[in-house]
């Protein structure tokens, strides 16, 4: 695994290869242990490219015992038992980011939580903006990943990654 | 005693009159699917929005439909979670307001523990014990059932439902929303035997599911004939019929393993994708192999309704279970956690005082 990223942190790196489900998840574990105090991280890609097993990978690296079920009908999971608190939020069924307000969308950006948004642009407007920003998509029969910074959190998370991928 | 039951958790708004001596009086839905087909899927806020447009108006037509007046309701019964939580305080709002008005019990139900039980509205219900395969957009469990309130969850899907996955795989063969009947129907066309999908989980011991590797499955093979030049509709409707096919054989599997395990002879199928002809078939030659039994509610108490909510809540009631003044609006509710007929609740299910 390899984390590339543009010359000031914010651009975005090059895409690099996923195999398969096992290494989307390792990359989300990583991505976990660099968010240590809290982020907010917002995940892009279609139907299928690999948003909830990185998540999956994330949570279980942080320890979470149980299953980790798609949010699509529930809009947001909670994951309480661990810390950072992770929230798991799927906004592809959001007709209008409005609706975000009356899900109390302030409570769960408080800064100390780690907060994972799929489909992101559907909430766009309300949605608080992201410390770093993950694409995915899929090529054949694997997936490719590609991430960045958005804010100074978001440059020292993506730096964190680095460190750990070359000590590792 | 009678009780109104009302059902607004998800995408339908559904009201029933049940009398514990008579049976179902009448039953009204209004589904929503209409207004969220444009949206590919379930908008919590429209949802609840439209719940309150449409409570009343049912109400008044399952009192008609009856022949009786809001004199005549002895207790309310509402869905008070899992689900969408602005849809479900409409209901819960609704229900205690009611109640408080008219001076009758009121009784916050589980939603599951409603599909669970619908199949007792049937002429032919089945008996306790039994193990209950619940299958719906949300949820995807095994349940043992000795008794009402007495649930012990045998396995569950650990990522997607097998109606999300149908969902799911509808928008990728370009199909509509709701997934399933859309993708049933285009199965039809299909020729056995082009596709072959895998059967998550089905090559090791458990009773565990898994839908999001068939979701990957299908993709990949989406994209593979998009590529080659092979996507048509013949194709879709194979690829439609491989998925269903796959889905239908991992449900029955596990069922299968789930009744040699816990030594039940009766097997209970409910939630939407209860009314999916093929597993009905599939379930049906199987349980026929064992000399079991196996029971379903009616296609149209398959899917939301408020006849399962009023006869779960019937039962409770009648026990002598109801709310305090607190509505109750629960997102996420583990079915296990369920008190049994004879807890003492005098402020919910949720919360038993002993």
């Amino acid at each position: 695994m390899k984390i590339n990223n543009g010359v000031d942190g914010m651009a975005w790196g090059d895409w690099e290869t996923l195999a398969d489900a096992d290494a989307t998840e390792a990359w989300g574990a990583a991505l976990g242990r660099a968010c240590g105090n809290g982020a907010v991280v917002y995940l892009f890609g279609d139907l299928g490219a690999g948003k909830t097993t990185l998540c999956r990978g994330l949570l279980h690296g942080l320890g979470h015992q149980g299953n980790v079920k798609s949010p699509t009908y529930t809009l947001v999971e909670p994951y309480e038992d661990i810390r950072p608190r992770v929230y798991h939020f799927d906004l592809y069924r959001l007709a209008d980011p409005e609706e975000l307000e009356f899900m109390g969308i302030r409570d769960y950006f408080s800064g100390e939580h780690l907060c994972l948004v799929e489909w992101p642009q559907r909430g766009q407007g309300l949605l608080p903006s992201a410390d770093c920003e993950v694409e995915l998509q899929v090529v054949g029969t694997h997936r490719q990943l590609r991430c960045r910074a958005c804010t100074r959190e978001g440059k020292s998370i993506v730096m964190r990654m680095q460190q750990a991928v070359r000590t590792s | 005693m009678r009780v109104l039951g009302i059902e607004s958790s998800c995408d339908e708004t559904g009201v029933a009159l049940y009398d514990s001596e008579r049976g179902l009086l009448s039953h009204a839905l209004f589904s929503q699917v209409a207004m969220h087909a444009d949206y590919g899927g379930v908008v919590p806020e429209l949802a609840s929005r439209d719940h309150v447009r449409k409570l009343l108006p049912l109400c008044e037509e399952v009192l008609s439909r009856a022949e009786l007046d809001l004199s005549s309701v002895d207790a309310i019964a509402y869905t008070a979670g899992p689900g969408l939580i602005g849809a479900l305080m409409v209901g819960g709002s609704f229900a205690h307001a009611l109640a408080f008005a008219l001076d009758v019990p009121v009784l916050g139900v589980h939603h599951m523990e409603g599909h669970l039980l619908a199949p007792m509205l049937e002429p032919q219900p089945p008996e306790f014990p039994f193990v209950a395969l619940l299958v719906s957009g949300g949820h995807t469990q095994l349940v043992k059932v000795d008794g009402i309130g007495r649930y012990t969850l045998l396995g569950e899907s650990v990522d997607d439902a097998a109606g999300e996955a149908f969902d799911k795989a509808a928008k990728m063969l370009e199909l509509g929303y709701p997934g399933g009947p859309q993708v049933a129907a285009l199965a039809e066309q299909g020729v056995p035997g082009r596709f072959v999908f895998p059967r998550p989980m089905t090559d090791r011991p458990g009773l565990a599911f898994s839908f999001s590797g068939l979701k990957t499955f299908t993709l990949n093979t989406v994209n593979a004939a998009k590529a080659d030049g092979s996507w048509s509709d013949q194709t879709r409707a194979d690829i439609a019929l491989a998925f269903e096919t796959a889905v239908v054989e991992t449900l029955a599997i596990k069922c299968r393993r789930a009744l040699q395990e816990t030594g039940c002879r009766r097997l209970v199928v409910a939630g939407g994708v209860s009314a999916n002809r093929h597993l009905r078939k599939v379930l049906s030659e199987q349980m026929g192999k064992v000399q079991g039994e196996v029971f379903y509610a009616r296609p149209e108490f398959c899917t939301d309704n408020g006849a399962m909510i009023a006869y779960a809540g019937c039962q409770r009631l009648q026990a002598g279970q109801r709310d305090g003044d607190r509505i109750w609006a629960v997102p996420r509710w583990p079915m296990a956690e369920l008190p049994p007929l004879d807890a003492l609740c005098e402020d919910g299910l949720r919360e038993p005082s002993n």
